[in-house]
């Protein structure tokens, strides 16, 4: 897997459009690219410009109307709707722009959410969440609730969430979108981390040219078309 | 694993208004369902509990109650010394030649009339029902005007507490004792000497015969012996048998009103648990585009809003039995139109009720939960997320 022959995010001819109506509205054509597991790559573009669709079909959460698309080795274009989902739960590790934890879960829990749809005892998961909390700088927000956190903490528990089943990629839609300059920095920090320390893959879609440059590099995304430049 | 039933707990914890209003509508619903099984189950009770197995009703063939009943003294006669009735004291046949009048008295407290069962025993009357006891006073003297009440009789009828006196038949009639039936339809009765009565409604017939056999299995032979005596017309019920058939009638009109109200009130409540839960769905959309991310299937999806409906269904079941169960302290009192007399009765619940009813509850819970909880499922993940 570490050779660079064997990217981990493989696509090829890629398309995918939408039904307006009557019309169908192509958001993606014929988009190929690599990334090299590892990576850390910023998508950019203007609204409407497809990176949020690419990403979520990278994720497994949509479905590409035509190429392929192969995700750690796994041709995710052609697995079932079921398949898809526990792909997704061994595999990726989401980051939104508004957090998405659960309000009435604690900190803990919402990190414990993706442990659940694993195999691992009580004990285990207790102490592998425990861990991912105080990685984030979280471990005495443990049994506060999201409400009680301010919005830099709960990206934090968020992106806890996302790498707590140790997944291959991390995908990051505008992740610090709706924070501060100082927070938002705290998050591009730890996602730094993340990459450089556990090796993890990150794609961030992002409208920010400041969040854009914590990745190796930025592809740029304008009417369904990936740029010619790296 | 699932989506973890903390998560679908707090969630209707949260949204408390709601789930109590949700919850407090089918608890409603389920209160009317079980008062009415309550209601024919104390009725049930009253009435299967006045007859005991071992003795037998003889009663003319179709009369159906002992109230259009008519036994001459000579029928009565052949019944009273068949080899299977058990002997009593002084080597006498247990049995018990009684007659059986309706008379109209006025209620406590207004002056409205109803009908009461004056029934007319024999020396074994008392005998032959060991869940009569007297409560206060003493019992009649045989040849004597005088009567006992039942309990139930004497809480509801002006001029029937001890010492007092009744008038009817042309004849002053003393209260001498009050009896407890045990809440068996004896205690919607007033009880006298059987030949007294006859003479003071000049009578010259009984209404029926009851005996108690030597042994509750040798009713067969007893019945086959007295059926085909050409002499006799009559129908001879084992005396558990006879009054459960006099309730069938009350019993399932009750039983069919309620079931009617039920379910109509039912599908209200369904409705509500419908929208309650369409509500939950769509304000949790990104939450549930979450979950789908994170890898939560669309069966794990659907099972949690089913299981979050059945929990609101739970809530009003267990609300609605509590509050049914209360109904416990209530007796109330009917005509029952086969003996056209007042009859006494108390809500009775018991483990079936309290399963059915609660059954019932789940059911609507799921009922006015499927249907969200299959739109909950089939969300778009990326237009559930694109939701927030």
């Amino acid at each position: 897997m570490e050779s660079p022959a064997e990217p981990i995010v493989r696509i090829r001819n890629l398309t995918k459009s939408y039904r307006r109506g009557e019309q169908r509205v192509p958001v993606l054509t014929n988009i190929s690219f690599d990334i090299a597991a590892g990576e850390f790559i910023a998508l950019m573009g203007p609204s409407g410009s497809g990176k949020s669709t690419l990403l979520n079909l990278i994720a497994g959460i949509d479905k590409p109307d035509g190429g392929s698309l192969t995700v750690n080795g796994t041709d995710i274009a052609t697995l079932s709707e079921a398949e898809l989902a526990d792909w997704r739960a061994a595999n990726v590790g989401f980051i939104f722009q508004f957090y998405n934890l659960m309000p009435v879960l604690t900190a803990f829990e919402n990190v414990e959410l993706p442990l659940l749809l694993t195999s691992l005892a009580r004990g285990e998961r207790q102490a592998r969440v425990d861990l991912a909390l105080s990685m984030v700088g979280l471990a005495d927000r443990t049994t506060h609730y999201p409400s009680e956190l301010s919005g830099g903490q709960q990206q934090r528990v968020a992106i806890a969430r996302a790498f707590i089943t140790d997944p291959v990629i991390l995908v990051a839609d505008e992740p610090t979108g709706d924070l501060d300059r100082a927070s938002a920095n705290d998050i591009l920090a730890l996602l730094e981390r993340l990459n450089a320390e556990l090796g993890k893959t990150i794609i961030m879609v992002t409208h920010d040219p400041h969040a854009a440059r914590s990745a190796h590099a930025i592809r740029h995304l304008e009417k369904g078309e990936l740029d010619v430049a790296p | 694993m699932s989506v973890p039933l903390s998560y679908i707990w707090r969630n209707l914890a949260a949204r408390r208004l709601t789930t109590l209003l949700t919850a407090g509508g089918m608890a409603l619903v389920v209160f009317v369902f079980a008062t009415v099984l309550m209601l024919e189950e104390g009725l049930r009770v009253t009435l299967v509990e006045t007859g005991s197995p071992g003795n037998v009703v003889v009663t003319r063939r179709s009369a159906g109650t002992e109230v259009q009943s008519i036994i001459d003294r000579e029928q009565a006669a052949i019944v009273e010394s068949q080899p299977e009735i058990a002997l009593g004291e002084h080597g006498l046949q247990l049995a018990s030649k009684e007659t059986v009048v309706l008379i109209s008295l006025a209620k406590r407290g207004s002056d409205k009339a109803s009908n009461v069962l004056i029934r007319g025993v024999g020396s074994h009357g008392l005998e032959l029902r060991p869940q009569v006891s007297l409560l206060s006073g003493r019992m009649f003297r045989p040849g004597s005007t005088e009567i006992i009440a039942g309990k139930s009789v004497a809480e509801r009828y002006q001029g029937t507490g001890v010492g007092e006196t009744l008038r009817f038949g042309q004849r002053e009639w003393t209260v001498v004792g009050i009896m407890d039936a045990g809440r068996t339809g004896f205690d919607s009765e007033i009880w006298g000497d059987a030949d007294q009565l006859m003479q003071a409604f000049r009578r010259s017939v009984y209404s029926s015969v009851i005996v108690k056999l030597v042994d509750p299995d040798r009713f067969p032979e007893f019945r086959a012996r007295l059926e085909a005596d050409p002499r006799l017309t009559l129908d001879i019920k084992q005396e558990s048998v006879f009054y459960a058939e006099q309730s069938q009638l009350l019993a399932n009109f009750i039983s069919y009103l309620g079931m009617i109200l039920s379910i109509i009130f039912s599908i209200g409540a369904i409705i509500g648990a419908m929208i309650t839960m369409y509500a939950s769905v769509a304000n949790r959309a990104t939450e549930i585009g979450t979950l789908r991310a994170l890898g939560f299937r669309r069966a794990n999806i659907l099972a949690a809003f089913l299981v979050e409906a059945l929990m609101l269904g739970a809530a009003g079941g267990v609300a609605g039995l509590a509050l049914a169960s209360f109904m416990q302290f209530f007796t109330i009192s009917t005509m029952n139109w086969q003996s056209f007399s007042e009859l006494a009765f108390s809500f009775t619940l018991n483990g079936e009720i309290a399963a059915k009813s609660l059954a019932f509850a789940l059911v609507m819970g799921v009922a006015g939960g499927f249907l969200p909880a299959a739109r909950a499922a089939r969300l778009d993940i990326v237009d559930s997320l694109r939701a927030a």
